[in-house]
């Protein structure tokens, strides 16, 4: 039984200026649970419109989306978000950041002590509980914010480039984390990306999006993710059709890109 | 004009004398002396602290050369004081003249200048003896013993043996003589360069001053009741104004309603000096504490609601997005969020409305008040006791320093996390 379904989802942005932008049209997608997706798509494809309206932040123009039978409606706590930067909350510890979850719920502080303490240990940040946000290195923050969304138990996690601001070592190292935690929690995970070579990493199904309008223009299935779970990354990236899965989906973008700056130019 | 030129040959000799200096014992190795970039790096240039301590040092010696203070050895020159003379030629209806020789006795500042009997000479002009007051002019009746008065037709023709006439100044090296419009001398002592002490007394009469007030007390108050007071009328019309704003900013952040409503209001009172609210206030509800609170807090009022209101814009929305994912409700997000979120902006604009504050009680003090730093300067000021006034000034000054110091490590201690996000 599919767990996340999107609908038919359309979203259209009225500008001041009296045009409009189509940003979703007619996207429709179906998540198992335990799946991991990637989306991956030139800027102004609408993928953080995507996440949003999936989130609750936002509400589609048409379509709906819809976990475990009943249709979203606004943020709720089944559906956990990694943001890419500034999402903590600096006032409080690590430790106050992860159990924050818990804590809204009321769930008395032992227990939310044995939550924080085992995913704090799970992303390595054992020794930091009682650190300042802001003290810690961006690789580290990106890891509270992870071990947050994870300690309020949701059905589905909803990252927004959660390793774009990261510098590439800190992101290969992150992106480990990801699927380990990925296979450990079993959890559906809807992951954005600017990075094809991240996509196609963490993906078990990858998702590209085209521009004007936003919409769904191919879909892989893929093996990376499962071959990176316990293993190097690196190795993954020089196993079998890996290098030739990138390409085929860079140059798609290239092509798309190109196709934007053409059009704006004959708008000119 | 002879103080700044002064202060400037001070700072320019400090400056050379202290590097000079340290070029010999050049040895610190931070990171900042590696720089060679510095003119122009920002980060680089650091508050030189023996430049702080020689610049204090400058004014207290500055305000101690040009009053004459017995805390220093050296002065510029002060007012004369001692004995002088000079002479006056007198003209004879007749067309003779004869001279006759002044001597004049200036006693220190403050002291009562004494008329004294000389010798009166020959001639029908006699000399005098004439008391002059230091640091003023003075005017000298000369021919109540001359044979010949200015009733019968004689006059001053010249001082020292050069001419005067009714517009014309005669240096007579302690002092000038001028004429009056009615042929009388009139003697000024020279002035010196040090200032009269009712412009601007000697460091140690300020601190004796300091002693005294703070022991006797001024105006049937303890020097501790007017500063307490003062502080006391800051620190309500604080407090309530944020009391009042900070909500009120919270709303305007966060409704639509709120911030239409009162942004016309908030935007239009902001501009306006709490100075000028003055005599509204004063109207409305009179002169004593309550108008005096009243007028602070509507001070601190209107900074405290745009703190509050920038505050709570400038929340990341990724924070309130993240927080709504977690299940957080309204209120929770309202109460760990929001409000923390916003506290950096309403340390900043606290301390900002401290300090208007503490600027306006002084200020509405001056106006009318019983008690009061501000009305001790004003009361002393309307005697001429510059010490108090100067007393008075310093202790303002030090205590909204003070006041400043304790927000910024009330801020540190608060939110460590201010811009650090």
């Amino acid at each position: 039984m599919p767990e996340l379904d999107i609908i038919d989802l359309s979203m259209r942005f009225d500008l001041p200026n009296g045009t409009s932008v189509q940003a979703l049209q007619d996207v429709s997608l179906s998540l198992k649970e335990g799946e991991l997706v990637s989306v991956l798509g030139p800027s102004g494809c609408g993928k953080t419109t995507l996440l949003n309206i999936v989130a609750g932040f936002l509400a589609p123009t048409s379509g709906r989306v819809e976990l475990n039978g009943h249709v979203v409606k606004g943020p709720d706590a089944e559906r956990g978000m990694v943001f890419q930067k500034g999402a903590l909350f600096e006032w409080m510890n690590v430790r106050e950041n992860v159990d924050f979850g818990p804590r809204m719920k009321g769930m008395p502080l032992a227990e939310r002590n044995k939550i924080s303490d085992h995913l704090l240990e799970v992303v390595g940040l054992q020794d930091f509980k009682d650190k300042a946000v802001y003290e810690l290195s961006g690789g580290m923050q990106q890891r509270v914010a992870l071990a947050r969304c994870l300690a309020n138990e949701p059905d589905v996690i909803l990252m927004d480039e959660p390793l774009g601001a990261l510098d590439a070592l800190t992101r290969e190292k992150m992106q480990g984390l990801v699927l380990k935690l990925w296979k450990e929690t079993g959890k559906t995970i809807i992951l954005i990306t600017h990075s094809v070579e991240e996509a196609l990493l963490l993906g078990e199904r990858l998702i590209v999006m085209a521009p004007r309008p936003g919409r769904i223009h191919k879909q892989y299935n893929l093996p990376f993710a499962e071959r990176g779970v316990n293993a190097d990354l690196r190795d993954v990236k020089k196993s079998e059709g890996f290098a030739e899965t990138r390409d085929e989906i860079l140059t798609m973008i290239w092509e798309m890109e190109e196709e934007i700056m053409g059009r704006t130019e004959q708008a000119s | 004009m002879i103080v700044l030129l002064f202060y400037v040959g001070l700072f320019g000799g400090a400056f050379l004398i202290v590097n000079l200096l340290r070029k010999g014992l050049e040895s610190r190795q931070d990171f900042t002396s590696l720089k060679t970039v510095t003119f122009g790096d920002e980060s680089a240039v650091r508050a030189d602290r023996v430049a702080s301590f020689i610049s204090v040092l400058v004014i207290f010696v500055i305000w101690g050369a040009f009053t004459g203070s017995k805390l220093l050895p050296i002065h510029v020159p002060g007012p004369f004081v001692g004995d002088t003379q000079f002479t006056y030629t007198l003209e004879h209806p007749d067309g003779s003249t004869d001279e006759a020789t002044v001597f004049v006795r200036v006693p220190p500042f403050g002291e009562d200048a004494e008329a004294f009997d000389v010798d009166p000479g020959d001639g029908f002009a006699k000399d005098d003896g004439f008391g002059a007051p230091s640091g003023r002019s003075s005017t000298f009746i000369f021919d109540k013993n001359d044979e010949t008065s200015r009733k019968d037709g004689a006059k001053i023709v010249a001082i020292n043996g050069t001419p005067i006439g009714p517009d014309a100044r005669v240096d007579v090296g302690d002092g000038t003589v001028s004429l009056t419009d009615k042929g009388a001398i009139t003697f000024t002592p020279a002035q010196g360069l040090q200032m009269n002490p009712i412009w601007l007394p000697a460091p140690e009469t300020v601190v004796a001053r300091f002693f005294e007030i703070a022991t006797e007390g001024y105006q049937n108050f303890s020097l501790w009741e007017h500063l307490g007071w003062s502080l006391f009328r800051v620190f309500a019309g604080f407090v309530t104004g944020a009391l009042i704003g900070i909500p009120l900013g919270y709303a305007m952040g966060l409704s639509g309603w709120f911030r239409g409503w009162f942004d016309p209001i908030v935007e239009f009172m902001r501009p306006v000096p709490p100075l000028a609210l003055i005599p509204l206030v004063i109207i409305w509800f009179g002169i004593w504490e309550t108008g005096k609170i009243v007028l602070l807090f509507l001070a601190a009022l209107w900074i405290m609601t745009i703190a509050a209101r920038a505050g709570v814009s400038g929340v990341n929305i990724s924070k309130i997005h993240a927080a709504y994912s977690l299940g957080a409700s309204k209120w929770q997000i309202m109460r760990h969020v929001i409000v923390p979120n916003s506290l950096p902006e309403i340390f900043t604009g606290a301390r900002v409305a401290m300090g208007v504050c503490w600027g306006t009680v002084v200020a509405a003090e001056l106006v009318a008040a019983q008690k009061g730093a501000g009305m001790m300067i004003i009361a002393a000021s309307k005697f001429q006791l510059t010490d108090i006034v100067i007393m008075g000034i310093v202790l303002i000054g030090i205590i909204g320093y003070g006041i400043d110091i304790l927000m910024r490590m009330a801020e540190n201690w608060l939110v460590p996390w201010k811009g650090r996000s």
